[in-house]
């Protein structure tokens, strides 16, 4: 039975291997210039080191929301998709039904303006 | 293209006869009115909203005229047994749809004076109707999931509403993070009866709960978590902190919302999760229900005699009310579950008439939500005295009004299984509670006013809350009727 | 059919209401118009159900109309009973009702003069009067149709409700506030042993429906029960009795009687309307009702018997010496009414009930004619200024007459037929007490000729004794009040005709029982040979002679020689103070109940008021719930954490009381 798991066993050791290979050509070949800029950690559009109680703005939260939203809807197609042919016109119809309400939430986000960042 | 629709019309005809889906014909109906309601509203100037009104009302009138046109006095199930049409459910639901149309009309010019006559509101509100109408016909414990989830999204929206008072956001706020709590937890307990049961469908895990020799203790574990739900969503002692800020805290007319209609669609809930999926360990639940019961009634009058707000003190006596619709169900007879059901919908009646008075009282920049703005109202304006004395007696429960038989009808079944400290204790809390609501007949009927303007209602509000109110007197003269449809619908 | 019966109580209620809540937008016409026409609807269908019934035998109707609630069995229910006994009731009730309400539009016309100018209650006093009177007589038909005892309580209750409201009308005046109150208090007292009758009813036979209790009646017969220990009551004596007290308070019989005619501060038409056809009637109707359960317990006739007695004699006595036109015919009421108990107690329930159709013809005839005099006389009721009134009044004094002569039992009119069967059957009586009762009528007989032509004599002969002015003003009434008068005088006259069916035939079979030994209408039966004869019968009878000597004495003394009047008052001064104080009920009442209440209420409001219950509970748990309140309110912090921890800790205290408990 553990043999089932060995595949996952390479996997993992050359997934090892190649990360190492990567750090370590990147470090050997690349050129280092560092400045302060490229020593702070990423953080998309924030400053790192503050208080974390600050004021975001709301619409951060609104898009934030409204992308969930279709996230999970594209997460709901992939199942779908699959199962296309056993489930058949019905299915497709029921998956219509589920779009078109979606739409209507996003024909309502759209003409309340909340599409729009200004 | 002929071999296309050929196929169009196989599927659909084998499916909508092997779903059931005619059954859910009001509930389509209102989601598809829902909707259109939506994007009409969008496109409407302002002063051309009363269209959304418009068509919110009719949507009620013709999802009542499907209920009882589909409404055949027989048990189905639809949708693969996650669905169910049975006469509890018609009867809820055409009483859900009247109690709402009441207080549609109630807000309206609420909503216009305070310049929040927004389509938001109606389409709320008609999401909200459609999550009470799945949370009543639901028959597996998914479908009851997603309409209690609708449901509170509505209201926490709702609540939210008057986006610029900070009470009311706080309100919302507080709402939505105790309702998330409860209904993770009732979720929790849902899935431990899955876990022992294997099935989510209330009839499957009736009958396995039937079919056990042994109770497990991990059933009695799920049941707590259950109740807890099923009592955050009613709001009984303990888990009824939050009805007095919400009440307080909203506007009026979602407080009216919140306050009536959701209350006969939470006992439907009570009646598909505990009577009928889990009424194998009746004798576990009915203790429980007893506790919470005797907090209610206790809690709710006792502190209600303390308040000067009368929406805070109406949320109390919703609190000590839900202690007498409990008593109802705990009696786990037909008679108890019938006067329990008379009880929420008498009870939705009453509430929307109490909000209504307070929205009649009130006008621009004046909110009549406190005792002192009912003083003197015989002086003012006898007829809404008496309406609201017969509102005041209905919830009291001075007969001949229908809070009198209501209690009486509860009582009954309670002393029917022999559990006469019960009604005892129901009683001694009635006699204090009569207290608070006779101090509002007397500063209506016995003090000066403090506010000499003349009230400003339009005819419709007028003639709805007078309808309303003799409403009440009339159920309580003529019980009968109504009596014999809660029978009924609970197959007697 | 259903429809018709419901719709003769119904009728007069919407007629009630449109003039009672729209009376202001309906205005005086429309609230006349709208009460008179469901009056008058309820009197024609009323006809149509006499035709059904009587003439055409249909058979009796018994049925439930609404079922108010089922309670452990007992059904509460809205029902009709319509025999032969309701029919006549109903036509009753409502033909003298229409002739009150038509009769109304002229008394009340200047209504509007007997209000002070800044009293609120007097705007629209006329259309509310209209809606009391509609109410009143809607409530009198739920009384007389009903099939169970709940209706019945209903409508006695809703009829004792509505003459508070009317005797008290003019609710300006000290006097008829004192006056509503002790007919209210008093039939209070009554309604109690009513409502103990009803209960004991409802405890021993477990149904409110009347058949139900009547079949099941013979089998209690001999039941006793032990209310006090070592005293064993036949239990159809203590139902019978407390049931008659309702019908003493409603009835108005000794000692109950005290309100009736202090109910005189009413407006005249109500007075016609309480107590010729509707609300005194209801006691002697209740108890003719209940005859199968009167009929088991001879203790309770020989009570009704007693008490009706005394009332006809005694009550009789006092209208002697009243000087107000109304307390006189309010008096001979009185008297009438303990004829017709006395008839009651003698088991001629039909000689009581027709007696009862009859004087509610002729004295509702006296009332509307007092009234009509008081109309002419600009409202002064003293009968020491009238006189001579036959010249200017022509029609209300001929009416006047024909009413008197049916009152005192003149043969050929109604009164003599119902009145002398009534003598006859107590003549006939085996009962105890019935030798009294029958001394007692006799004497009444002349009493009742004695103080009617008293009254007669007074306000329509002898010499004028009003003011010039408003000598100047007298004139016939309109016609609003007369034609009532006219209307009311031909069966005042005529309906006596009906003796045979009603107390020797069929009419009532199956409706009254009456057991064989007690039937004495069945022994005078025997001896009828039709109503002619029985009229002609009269000059053989000493009550004719009794009636006639009566006649001639008020004639001698009020006619012929009016100084003797005042001698005998002075000679006989003792007598006359006992009669004028009204035998010192009311200072009687005054000082030992009403004393005596307030005494017992004091020490209670002392002791248990403000010791225990102010001291004790109310400030005592005033204190426990404030300072729950406050201990609760501190809970309710608006911490959004602190709600979340409650809930948490009330799913602990959930899972362990269904771990630790079960």
């Amino acid at each position: 039975m553990l043999e089932n798991y060995l595949p996952i066993l390479v996997f993992i050791g050359i997934g090892v291997v190649i990360g190492a290979i990567a750090i370590a050509v990147g470090f050997l070949l690349g050129p280092h210039k560092p400045d302060s800029e490229k020593n702070s950690p990423y953080e998309c559009g924030f400053e790192a080191f503050e208080d974390s109680r600050m004021k975001f703005d709301v619409r951060y939260y609104l898009v934030a929301i409204l992308f969930i939203i279709f996230d999970l809807e594209i997460a709901f197609l992939f199942p779908w998709a699959i199962v296309l042919e056993d489930i058949g016109l019905f299915g497709f119809l029921a998956m219509v039904l589920f779009l078109g309400i979606l739409v209507i939430g996003f024909i309502y986000e759209w003409k309340k303006g909340a599409l729009e960042w200004e | 293209m002929a071999f296309v629709s050929q196929a169009v019309d196989r599927v659909f005809k084998m499916n909508v006869e092997m779903m059931g889906l005619q059954l859910l014909l009001p509930e389509i109906f209102v989601l598809t009115m829902a909707c259109i309601v939506l994007v009409l509203d969008l496109f409407l100037h302002d002063r051309n909203r009363v269209v959304t009104y418009g068509l919110s009302q009719l949507t009620l009138f013709g999802a009542l005229a499907l209920v009882i046109a589909l409404a055949d006095g027989d048990s189905h199930t639809a949708m693969f047994g996650t669905y169910v049409a049975d006469p509890m459910a018609s009867l809820a639901k055409a009483f859900v749809m009247l109690v709402v149309f009441a207080v549609f009309l109630y807000s309206k010019d609420y909503l216009r004076q305070r310049d929040l006559f927004k389509g938001e509101y109606y389409v709320l509100g008609l999401f909200g109707v459609l999550g009470m109408m799945v949370m009543i016909s639901a028959h597996s414990y998914l479908t009851l999931y997603l309409g209690l989830e609708l449901l509170s999204l509505s209201l926490y929206a709702m609540v939210a509403f008057h986006r610029d008072s900070g009470v009311a956001s706080e309100a919302a706020m507080k709402y939505f993070v105790l309702g998330a709590l409860a209904s993770g937890m009732l979720l929790y307990g849902m899935s431990l009866i899955y876990g022992i049961t294997g099935s989510l469908n209330i009839a499957e895990v009736a009958a396995s709960i039937g079919a056990m020799a042994e109770l497990e203790l991990a059933l009695i574990f799920a049941l707590s978590f259950v109740v807890l739900g099923l009592a955050f969503k009613l709001g009984a002692v303990p888990f009824h902190m939050w009805i007095p800020d919400v009440y307080h805290g909203a506007p009026t007319c979602v407080t009216l919302f919140i306050g009536s209609a959701p209350k006969i669609a939470a006992f439907a809930m009570a009646m598909r999760l505990l009577a009928e999926s889990l009424g194998g360990v009746q004798a576990d639940w009915g203790g429980m229900l007893a506790i919470l019961a005797v907090l209610s009634l206790a809690v709710g009058n006792v502190i209600a005699i303390a308040q000067a707000n009368l929406k805070r003190m109406l949320a109390y006596s919703t609190i000590s009310h839900v202690g007498f619709l409990l008593l109802g169900i705990l009696s786990g007879t037909v008679e108890g579950y019938a006067s329990a059901l008379f009880y929420a919908i008498t009870y939705a009646i009453m509430a929307a008439a109490a909000f209504g008075m307070i929205i009649l009282l009130s006008r621009t920049g004046f909110e009549a939500d406190t005792l002192e703005d009912f003083k003197g109202l015989n002086a003012r304006s006898p007829w809404h005295a008496f309406l609201m004395l017969l509102v005041m007696f209905s919830m009291a429960g001075v007969p001949p009004t229908v809070g009198f038989y209501a209690k009486l009808a509860v009582i009954q079944a309670v002393v029917g299984v022999d559990l006469l400290w019960l009604a005892l204790v129901a009683v001694f809390f009635s006699i204090i509670g009569a207290f608070y609501y006779l101090r509002v007949v007397k500063l209506m009927y016995f003090d000066e006013p403090l506010d000499s303007q003349p009230l400003e209602y339009g005819t419709d509000m007028h003639v709805a809350i007078s309808v309303n109110g003799l409403a009440i007197l009339l159920l309580g003269l003529f019980p009968g009727a109504l009596m014999s449809a809660c029978m009924a619908a609970m197959g007697l | 059919m259903e429809l018709v019966y419901l719709a003769i109580p119904l009728a007069p209620l919407i007629g009630a209401i449109l003039a009672g809540l729209f009376g202001g937008r309906l205005g005086r016409a429309g609230a006349h118009s709208v009460t008179i026409a469901g009056v008058g609807i309820a009197f024609l269908l009323s006809l149509f159900v006499f035709k059904h019934h009587v003439i055409d035998g249909a058979a009796v109707f018994n049925g439930s109309v609404y079922t108010w609630m089922v309670s452990d069995g007992i059904r509460f229910e809205i029902g009709f009973l319509v025999d032969n006994l309701t029919v006549l009731m109903i036509n009753v009730v409502t033909f003298v009702s229409l002739m009150v309400h038509i009769y109304t539009i002229g008394y009340m016309a200047d209504d509007a003069h007997n209000w002070p100018q800044e009293s609120l209650a007097g705007r629209n006093s006329y259309q509310r009067f209209f809606s009391y009177i509609a109410l009143f007589t809607f409530a009198m038909l739920m009384l007389v149709m009903s099939n169970n005892f709940l209706q019945l309580f209903f409508g006695w209750e809703a009829v004792g409700l509505v003459s508070y409201l009317l005797i008290g009308f003019w609710s300006t005046r000290p006097t008829a506030i004192f006056a509503n109150l002790k007919a209210f208090l008093v039939n209070r007292v009554g309604d109690f042993g009513f409502l103990l009758g009803i209960a004991a009813v409802l405890m021993y036979f477990n149904s409110l429906d009347y058949w139900d209790v009547f079949a099941a009646a013979p089998a209690m017969a001999d039941v006793s029960i032990e209310i006090f220990d070592g005293h064993a009551w036949s239990l159809m004596s203590v139902i019978c009795i407390l049931l008659f007290i309702g019908a003493m308070g409603k009835s108005a019989q000794v000692p109950l009687h005290v309100w009736l005619p202090d109910s005189m501060e009413g407006p005249t038409p109500i007075s016609a309307l309480i107590h010729a056809a509707t609300m005194v009637t209801a006691g002697i109707f209740m108890v003719a009702r209940m005859s199968p359960l009167f009929e088991l317990s001879e203790t309770a006739l020989s009570f009704v018997l007693v008490i009706g007695a005394i009332t006809a004699f005694f009550m009789g006595l006092l209208g002697l010496v009243q000087n107000d036109i109304k307390r006189v015919v309010a008096y001979s009421t009185l008297s009438q009414l303990g004829y017709m108990t006395v008839a009651l107690g003698a088991s001629a329930y039909a000689a009581s009930i027709f007696h009862l159709m009859t004087h509610a013809f002729f004295k509702a005839l006296l009332f509307l004619a007092a009234g009509s005099v008081i109309i002419a006389m600009h409202h002064d009721q003293d009968m020491r200024n009238m006189g001579g009134l036959r010249k200017y009044m022509p029609i209300t004094w001929i009416t006047s007459l024909i009413g008197s002569l049916a009152l005192i039992g003149t043969p050929f009119f109604s009164g003599y037929f119902s009145k002398d069967s009534i003598i006859e059957a107590v003549h006939l009586s085996q009962i105890p007490g019935s030798g009294f009762a029958y001394a007692a009528v006799l004497a009444g007989v002349f009493i009742t000729a004695l103080y009617s032509f008293r009254m007669y004599f007074l306000v329509f002969h002898g010499k004028p004794r009003m003011d010039e002015h408003t000598r100047e003003h007298l004139h016939e009434t309109p016609w609003v009040v007369t034609l009532p008068l006219v209307l009311l005088a031909i069966p005042s006259i005529f309906a006596g005709y009906w003796m045979e069916p009603i107390l020797f035939g069929e009419y009532f079979d199956g409706v009254i029982q009456v057991a064989p030994a007690h039937d004495g209408l069945a022994q005078l039966g025997g001896h009828f040979h039709g109503t002619v004869a029985f009229a002609l019968h009269a000059f053989v009878n000493p009550a004719f002679y009794l009636a006639v000597a009566g006649v001639l004495t008020a004639w001698y003394i009020y006619m012929v020689n009016p100084g003797l009047a005042d001698r005998a008052q002075r000679s006989f001064s003792g007598v006359h103070r006992l009669l004028v104080n009204k035998y010192y009920a009311d200072d009687f009442n005054q000082a030992v109940f009403a004393g005596g209440a307030r005494g017992i209420g004091y020490a209670l409001w002392n002791l248990g008021d403000r010791v225990i219950i102010d001291g004790l509970i109310v400030n005592g748990s005033a204190r426990v719930v404030s300072w729950v309140a406050a201990f609760t309110r501190h809970v309710q912090t608006g911490y959004l954490y602190h709600y979340a921890f409650a809930m948490i800790l009330g799913l602990l205290a959930l899972i362990s009381w269904t771990v630790f408990m079960r």
